[in-house]
């Protein structure tokens, strides 16, 4: 190897004096990067936000809630991650939440939200959110910001182009990122059989369009390349998927260089309503999977897990004109449609041009068969034939692209850290701004739907170097704030973001405020543990099971006071929150918990369960800063070595101090504290 | 070896950092323009730069490409391009990249008329497409190099690698005759310009 090194000093003295020239008088402070217009960002006390922003938590596992323009967070909303802050994922009730075929799996990569739509529009019923690494896509409730179903994915692998809309909410889609051998196939193969053994894998998830529940309607079998991302068509396309796929190399190793190797990739695009014909005409074959649907019931205030064993599959050679490739440049990242459905922003994140695709030149083209042969058998239409031109050197690195309502695109480049505005008509380059730094995402309110409101752009950038106070190795993430009403994008505001956000969408705040859920109506918790009133909390032993029928209301809980429990005993604590009172959840914790607390919402019941490990007093209280009296909520749990006789019982505000019965140490050797 | 090193003692040089940056210090402050830069400025947390990712202030990091172009007495007119086709911050980004680093010598080659051409303001794009012309998003590894690969730099064009005699040679015409290790990807020093074909 020839490796040698420079001088580090000697580098240093260059750098700096390079830096000293750089800035030499050219204030670009953030406030003139702003374009001193901070304030258009400022909500003042008492106002509200115009938009939410639901923001991906990437490595946290997380769905993020702020608002625009203010940039402030709102709420973490637990999703494929266990909260010890609210009991997500420890509680009984939330555990089946997290389950898989592959066992209880905790955490999760969170990258891509979609919002419901109808005809086309954010509809703020619910938002979609895919699991990346144990393949899962969770329905997140928009009147209550809770999750209320996972579905898990079979056959895929890392499943990052999803989740994926379509304008009435027919469908989800969910493609794996990781070709793999199949659920049903033997995949102790060698690596290198990749190109034989190895198969990609397209999921159509129907949405119930009533209660939003999600089902595996059928998938696509496919070559064993890598997809990255998809759009649904809309108003003329609607009826179409188009994805990114890279790695049509088949490469197994080293894809930084072998999946990099052909000058073009494909952006596949699927006649979903062709793969319904021939699922309605039986074309489609049963295989046998597993995978776990999870849903939460808000009456029992319950998750059910179950485990699915069977899909539905197409198979592209028995469904003609249902799947074809269009050439695109270099690792195709981002594969956005425009509000009108006709255009198709392919952006090749390692290509020096942003191919522009139009539908109806892709229809022409499949109509003569304008095709540059087969992928797998799958027919390849001719680059030029299904284009409707390039962006030439829009920048460097280009990821996404959201659109206006106004026929302007705007295209996030990574390498150059800056986002390019160009016209969708005439594919011309008309303003660009500089990201602080290395943008992966961008949003625009209504972006990827028929209704962009093209006034806000959030942009979501990886590195944040020098633009917040340093905290250590490890800095924040951060989104930026554009004005995007007039010609020019002006930066209004830095925010920090939580976890790594990647994709997220924003809607208007009047779909979803009007209709948020502020109590769990007592009447309707069907909790086989509630109790509706103090009268009907309770203590009993079940074996070595005791359970504790608990209530909460402010200040106290019942019962308070509970003997009898015995080491080695499970005890499951199910509280019921019985106020009625919006903003007042009671929080449940024990000395001792090896799990977490439980947030309980007023009318819910949740149960947290702790095992007694050792004789003792064990101290509970209430976590949740509820009332003047919320220090006075608490109680005790007295837990007795195995053979006692200490009968089970329990009270609240009737078992009162004995001044007669003096406390012993285990050894019984301590002086009475009285004395 | 083909470079030459900048042989100073330790002490030296931390004496003169110190003054380099007082100094940069200095005319920052002088530009921010405000009341407060004669009073006690020491106490209030410093203005973000804003200025892209090249300005980070980081001393204790591996550096990246840029930076250690930036330290090769063989490179000045490597960087000198850089900076006038406004890539330094794309190339201070997290990368990965390859770059293909011709040395002085090897610019030198070139017709100086043309070279000063390039310089100009006016010529911006076509300097940008040059430079571009040798940058690869990926950090290759000389190894990893074969004999017939094809690699599609930045700007959209392909180079051709070849092997002979365990050296490797760019488009038939320069060779690498080192390689170094970046923080945000690798320096291959080639000893000819690459010229994008005409397209």
């Amino acid at each position: 190897m020839n490796f040698y090194y420079f001088k580090t000093y000697a580098v240093l003295i260059v750098v700096s004096v390079c830096l000293l020239s750089m800035q030499s008088c050219k204030p670009k402070t953030a406030q003139s990067a702003a374009g001193g217009d901070a304030s258009k960002s400022f909500v003042a006390p008492g106002k509200y936000d115009e938009f939410y922003n639901i923001v991906s938590g990437g490595f946290n596992g997380q769905v993020a809630v702020y608002g625009i323009p203010s940039g402030r967070l709102f709420r973490i909303i637990p999703v494929f991650s266990q909260s010890a802050e609210s009991g997500y994922g420890f509680s009984e009730e939330t555990k089946p939440m997290l389950n898989t075929s592959h066992g209880f799996v905790p955490w999760d990569d969170q990258h891509h939200i979609a919002l419901s739509q109808t005809k086309g529009e954010h509809d703020g019923r619910w938002a979609f959110a895919n699991g990346n690494n144990t393949p899962r896509i969770a329905r997140i409730d928009l009147t209550t910001f809770r999750t209320s179903e996972i579905l898990e994915i079979p056959n895929s692998a890392g499943n990052h182009a999803s989740p994926f809309i379509t304008e009435n909410s027919e469908y989800i889609l969910a493609a794996t990122r990781f070709s793999i051998p199949l659920d049903d196939q033997n995949g102790d193969v060698p690596i290198n059989t990749y190109k034989q053994n190895f198969k990609g894998s397209i999921s159509f998830v129907s949405i119930n369009p009533t209660s939003g529940e999600m089902n595996i309607a059928f998938q696509i079998r496919t070559p064993g390349v890598n997809f990255d991302l998809s759009r649904a068509g809309k108003g003329k396309s609607h009826g179409w998927f188009f994805l990114s796929c890279y790695n049509s190399e088949k490469a197994n190793t080293l894809l930084e260089v072998n999946a990099s190797a052909k000058d073009k990739d494909f952006v596949m695009a699927i006649n979903w309503k062709k793969a319904e014909e021939y699922l309605k005409a039986g074309k489609a074959k049963k295989q046998a999977v597993k995978y776990a649907h999870n849903v939460y019931d808000e009456n029992t205030h319950t998750a059910t897990s179950t485990i699915k064993t069977e899909v539905l599959v197409l198979d592209p050679a028995d469904c003609p004109d249902m799947l074809y490739l269009i050439p695109c440049p270099k690792s195709p990242h981002g594969t956005d449609v425009d509000p009108t459905g006709e255009y198709i922003a392919a952006s090749g994140k390692l290509a020096a041009s942003i191919p522009v695709f139009s539908f109806t030149k892709i229809q022409k083209a499949i109509a003569d068969k304008a095709f540059d042969g087969e992928y797998d058998g799958i027919p390849v239409i001719k680059y030029e034939a299904a284009l409707h031109g390039e962006v030439v050197k829009p920048g460097l690195g280009p990821l996404h692209t959201e659109f206006d309502e106004k026929g302007n695109a705007y295209t996030s480049m990574f390498v150059s850290s800056e986002i390019v505005k160009w016209r969708l008509s005439d594919l011309q380059v008309l303003d660009r701004v500089p990201t602080y730094y290395s943008i992966g995402h961008l949003s625009i309110p209504g972006g990827p739907t028929a209704k962009p409101h093209g006034k806000y752009m959030i942009a979501y950038n990886k590195i944040t170097k020098d633009r917040y106070l340093p905290t250590g190795p490890e800095l924040t993430q951060s989104a930026q704030l554009f004005d995007i009403s007039g010609e020019k994008m002006k930066l209004i505001l830095d925010f920090p973001t939580t976890g790594e956000p990647h994709y997220a969408e924003a809607i208007p705040a009047s779909l979803l405020m009007s209709k948020q859920r502020k109590i769990y109506k007592i009447e309707e918790n069907t909790h086989p543990y509630v109790s509706k009133g103090e009268g009907q909390s309770k203590v009993e032993r079940k074996g070595n099971q005791v359970h504790v029928w608990m209530t909460a209301i402010r200040s106290h809980l019942t019962p308070d006071n509970i003997e009898g429990v015995k080491v080695g005993d499970e005890v499951y604590f199910h509280v019921t929150n019985l106020e009625q009172d919006w903003d007042v959840p009671h929080g449940f914790a024990i000395k001792g918990a090896n799990t977490a607390e439980i947030l309980v919402m007023p009318g819910e019941t949740q149960t947290l369960k702790w095992v007694a490990e050792k004789a003792g007093m064990f101290p509970f209280y209430c976590t949740d800063f509820c009332s003047a009296l919320h220090q006075e909520m608490s109680g005790y749990l007295r837990v007795s070595p195995a053979g006692s006789n200490v009968a089970l019982h329990f009270s609240t505000g009737t078992n009162k101090p004995s001044v007669s019965t003096p406390v012993g140490s285990l050894a019984d050797t301590s002086k009475k504290e009285s004395e | 070896m083909a470079l030459l090193f900048i042989n100073i003692k330790l002490l030296f040089m931390k004496k003169l950092l110190t003054i380099v940056f007082v100094i940069s210090s200095v005319i920052i402050l002088s530009c921010n323009n405000t009341n407060a830069v004669t009073e006690e400025t020491i106490n209030e947390p410093e203005v973000s730069a804003g200025g892209g990712q090249a300005s980070v202030k980081d001393d204790e990091s591996a550096k990246d490409v840029v930076k250690i172009a930036a330290g090769s007495k063989d490179h000045t007119t490597l960087v000198a391009a850089i900076k006038q086709a406004d890539l330094v911050n794309s190339l201070s980004n997290a990368g990965p990249f390859t770059v293909f680093a011709p040395t002085n010598a090897a610019f030198d080659k070139v017709p100086k008329e043309t070279l000063d051409n390039l310089m100009k303001d006016e010529n911006k794009t076509q300097l940008q497409d040059i430079l571009q012309y040798h940058v690869y998003v990926g950090a290759l590894k000389i190894e990893w190099m074969e004999d017939g690969q094809t690699l599609n730099q930045v700007n959209g064009g392909n180079i051709t690698v070849s092997k002979k005699e365990g050296k490797v040679i760019i488009n038939n015409s320069a060779t690498v005759i080192a390689s170094i290790r970046a923080a945000n990807g690798i320096i291959h020093v080639i000893d000819g310009v690459l010229l994008p074909p005409s397209k």
